[in-house]
């Protein structure tokens, strides 16, 4: 694989890549164990409980998780910050040039451009550093951690709570709570997955997110505009680093296909249980 | 004659007084002494005449002095015949015993006899009669008339049918000696010769003989019975069969008095032959070889251990082989042939009585093998009881005693249809059963505790001690504090009066199989118990989170039916005494969520989200995160799918590139 030949690009620092860590075992062990509670019913959630001992214990992990998220939520804050830093832009620039972190025109083009290429209408987009689902996924966590956090607190201390609000109010926390964070573990099992590791382009696994570098012929394939704009502004060069070790690339494999194991297992489990549960 | 006999006398009596004259002259009192009336009286043919009637007058001096007034001179008792001369008056006024015995004197003169005797009725019979004349002698002297060998003749002198009284006197009782000889008294006394027997004076008196209609009589109805106890200590033990004990104190009136069954002198024992002792029966019954042939060709041990008798407790109470073997008779040889079952009626009447009314009672009657009769239960010759360690029916034993026929599999058990199965071994896991058997608590119930010892019956029986109408007595038994709490619990038919089936106790905490409320086993029910009945609210529970979570592991700690509404004392919210009350919810919330206060009592326990009119918020929150769900996802669904052909596509470019360079790059390495 590690073709000497291949030529790689850097693609994320370190910092990127240690908040996705954080994303990955945090979102696995909030989804499992809470999809266990949700699904209680089910023999898999009952297992799941069985393995790590009580529900009492997926609540605990539950909560730690929750606190590793808010942590995870506020260092991407300053990951932003950095990046602003260091791209010279005023912050209205930041937000709104076409390699922001959130959606703009262009992405709705390339969304419109995408589909003609779905039916042989016109060719692939000229994708920059960022597509549009990838911003999509990146906001959705915003969104996510938002709601789902927000409502989470208050089942978490529903007492304190309730000195303000009123009781039903948790009913309709847990509801929120629950059904959000389906959709966010559903997402990401299946959407995510597909768009970033699942697809045949990139099966079984993309692992750029470990190693942060990626094969200079992908990034001219998949990223052509972006390619085109390092090739001009001659920073190309300052991109090209030697490959990963070998054995962080192995780790790398090992990691990514465990997470993806476990998020399709769990994500196969809810839809068997929703079709069961529920027709 | 007479002169002549007089003559003599006067010849003797001269020679006295001159003797005496001689002996005695300066003494002048005038003394009659024995020889004196001797002088006359012991002449063998010395008679008298009444009424045309001769008749003897002569005193065997030898009887006499053998008598016990022997010692006592003549006019002593003839006081009238002391006189000077010869001659005294004659006839001689009747000797009054009573200036001597003037304590007996005065109860023979109210007596029956004494009363026909002031009645000139020839045939009342004078102290003469019964004790003699000059040849009284001792009661325990063998020839006295009064030893009481010879009282049922002495009596029957009279008393016997076809003499001169019985013949003028209307007694309401004939054949009186006859009968008696043929008692058990009669017989002890006549053909055992037993003087500890009960003779016609032990029951009548000797002196003070008096009609039984007489309320003072020995035998009037008030009497009789102390009269027959002086002999006959246990009869309340020995009719217990007849007589249920506690009436001998509350309403003696109603029993009957002893004569009235065991005919006055009729008396006999009629539950066994005399002469059978155990030791007679254990001549045959001690070799423990001896059997006997069945009908069927089966060979049946008639051996009895007699080591296993001595411990029992018809041992401790001396009660004999044949008082439970009755059907004796010594025509049969031996007298135990075809003596059949033993009925222990004859002194458990009322608990034989309970025992046929009970299932295995019914059973037995219907000549059902499998029915236990009652010494499948207590055993035969070595009955313990129950608090014996080792008798079968020491409670702690008990188990072991039911399961011999009501363990799976066993002869009870294949016979029953119901619901309950494995009885004993879920009873031996359960609260009762471990603290029976693994802590030695004596108080823990075992089977015959709630299904009674001797009335059990199917719970569908309205008579059973577990029909659902009487269980919570049953269990009040022990846990009456709770059955009193539960009096007053919207389950109660007290407080709820509806036709539906209302919970008992063994609906929740289960027949046989009952542990600990705090058990995870226990807790982990209470949600299928409730559900029974309350199944909308059991669903709706799952829907939150402590029904959620009480699904998974260590789920039972979470709240339960009864950590909110209460166990025993469950009430709806709107009484004043719930738990789920407005005053009491908060503190209801508090045992396991220390922060709670008013709003958080808000928090919908039984909240659903499929209820619109119920719980609207939840409703439109549910249909609006499935709308973002499901617009979510089939927009990317759609997207992924017309992506995927695509994607292939880019693939097999790319591949097809690779190989096509790498061609192109072996060329020019072969070119370089």
């Amino acid at each position: 694989m590690e073709n000497p030949q291949v030529k790689y690009v850097q693609r994320f620092t370190v910092f990127p890549r240690f908040l996705h860590f954080l994303v990955i075992i945090s979102f696995l062990t909030l989804a499992v164990t809470g999809m266990a509670l949700k699904f209680a019913s089910e023999r898999w959630a009952e297992i799941i409980a069985e393995l790590l001992g009580s529900f009492e214990v997926l609540g605990a992990l539950h909560r730690l998780m929750a606190v590793v998220t808010f942590i995870y939520f506020g260092l991407t804050f300053i990951l932003m910050y950095q990046n602003w830093r260091k791209s010279g832009k005023s912050l209205l620039q930041f937000i709104l040039y076409k390699d922001s972190m959130i959606p703009n025109l262009n992405d709705a083009k390339e969304l419109v451009q995408t589909f003609r290429w779905f039916f042989g209408l016109g060719p692939q987009p000229q994708y920059g550093r960022w597509t549009y689902w990838e911003k999509f996924d990146f906001m959705a966590v915003f969104w996510g951690v938002a709601v789902i956090g927000g409502t989470g607190l208050c089942l978490w201390f529903p007492e304190t709570f309730t000195l303000v609000i009123p009781g039903y109010w948790l009913n309709i926390a847990t509801i929120i709570h629950s059904d959000e964070a389906l959709l966010a573990s559903g997402f990401i099992f299946t959407v995510h997955f597909f768009n970033t590791h699942l697809r045949p382009e990139k099966f079984p696994m993309d692992p750029v997110i470990f190693t942060g570098t990626m094969p200079l012929d992908e990034l001219k394939h998949e990223r052509p505009r972006e390619y085109a704009e390092l090739v001009a502004s001659g920073k190309l060069d300052e991109v090209i680093v030697p490959p990963v070790p070998r054995w962080f690339f192995v780790i790398s494999h090992v990691f990514g296909f465990t997470a993806l194991g476990i998020g399709l297992t769990l994500v196969i489990s809810i839809i068997f249980s929703m079709v069961y549960l529920y027709l | 004659m007479i002169q002549a006999d007089l003559r003599r006398i006067g010849l003797g009596g001269f020679f006295l007084i001159i003797a005496l004259f001689l002996v005695l002259t300066p003494v002048t009192v005038l003394a009659v002494t024995d020889d004196d009336c001797l002088d006359c009286h012991s002449e063998e043919d010395i008679v008298a005449e009444k009424d045309g009637e001769e008749y003897s007058l002569y005193v065997d001096e030898q009887v006499f002095l053998n008598s016990l007034h022997g010692e006592n001179g003549c006019v002593s008792c003839h006081e009238d015949a002391e006189v000077e001369g010869d001659e005294h008056p004659f006839p001689l006024a009747r000797v009054d015993c009573a200036n001597c015995h003037d304590e007996v004197g005065e109860i023979y003169a109210n007596s029956l006899h004494g009363q026909a005797l002031e009645a000139n009725d020839p045939y009342a019979p004078y102290c003469s009669d019964c004790h003699g004349k000059h040849d009284i002698l001792s009661h325990d002297n063998r020839k006295s008339r009064t030893f009481i060998m010879n009282i049922p003749f002495t009596c029957g002198g009279c008393h016997r049918e076809g003499t001169g009284m019985t013949k003028t006197h209307d007694i309401s009782k004939h054949n009186v000696l006859e009968n008696y000889s043929m008692s058990i008294h009669g017989e002890g006394l006549l053909r055992k010769g037993l003087t500890v027997t009960a003779v016609c004076s032990s029951c009548h008196t000797s002196h003070n003989v008096l009609p039984h209609t007489d309320p003072n009589s020995t035998i009037s109805r008030q009497n009789v019975v102390k009269t027959c106890m002086k002999c006959h200590a246990n009869i309340e033990d020995a009719h217990t069969k007849i007589i249920r004990g506690e009436l001998w104190e509350k309403e003696p009136h109603l029993i009957p008095a002893c004569v009235e069954c065991h005919g006055p002198h009729k008396a006999r024992r009629v539950l066994y032959e005399d002469s059978l002792n155990d030791l007679f029966c254990l001549k045959c019954h001690g070799n423990p070889d001896l059997k006997k042939i069945m009908a069927n060709g089966d060979e049946r041990s008639l051996y009895v251990d007699v080591d296993n008798f001595e411990h029992s407790i018809h041992k401790e109470k001396r009660i004999a082989c044949a008082k439970c073997h009755v059907n004796m008779d010594h025509k049969n040889n031996p007298v135990c042939q075809d003596s059949g079952k033993v009925d222990c009626s004859i002194c458990h009447a009322q608990v034989v009585d309970t025992y046929n009314k009970s299932t295995h009672g019914m059973l037995a009657a219907k000549n059902n093998k499998n029915a236990p009769v009652c010494t499948e239960c207590h055993g035969t010759h070595g009955i313990m009881p129950k608090s014996n360690y080792e008798s079968p029916i020491f409670a702690r034993n008990i188990p072991d005693l039911c399961g011999r026929c009501h363990r799976e599999g066993e002869k009870a058990a294949l016979l029953y249809t119901g619901t309950q199965h494995d009885i004993v071994k879920h009873y031996q896991m359960s609260i009762h059963g471990r603290g029976l058997s693994q802590s030695g608590l004596m108080v823990s119930a075992t089977c015959t505790n709630c299904h009674t010892a001797h009335s059990m019956l199917p719970a569908s029986n309205p008579e059973s001690s577990v029909n659902p109408k009487n269980i919570i007595s049953a269990c009040a038994q022990c846990h009456l504090g709770i059955a009193e709490k539960f009096s007053s619990s919207i389950h109660s038919p007290l407080v709820s009066k509806t036709d539906k089936k209302l919970p008992v106790c063994n609906d929740c905490h289960t027949s046989h199989t009952i542990s600990r409320h705090d058990t995870a086993g226990f807790r982990g029910l209470i949600l299928d118990e409730c559900g029974t009945c309350h199944e909308h609210e059991t669903d709706t529970y799952f829907d939150t989170y402590h029904g959620k979570a009480s699904m998974l592991s260590g789920g039972e700690k979470t709240a339960k039916c009864s950590d909110c509404h209460g166990a025993h004392d469950i009430l709806p919210a709107y009484y004043s005494g719930s738990r789920l009350n407005r005053r009491h919810v908060v503190k209801t919330c508090k045992k396991c969520h220390p922060g709670s206060n008013r709003k958080f009592t808000g928090y919908l326990t039984h909240a659903t989200h499929h209820d619109r009119d119920k719980y609207p918020y939840l409703f439109y929150t549910f249909w609006a995160m499935t709308g973002l769900l499901v617009g979510t996802f089939a927009f990317f669904g759609i997207h992924t799918l017309f992506w995927i052909p695509r994607s292939f596509r880019e693939r097999f470019k790319k591949r097809r590139q690779h190989s096509r360079q790498a061609i192109l790059k072996k060329d020019d390495d072969e070119k370089s």
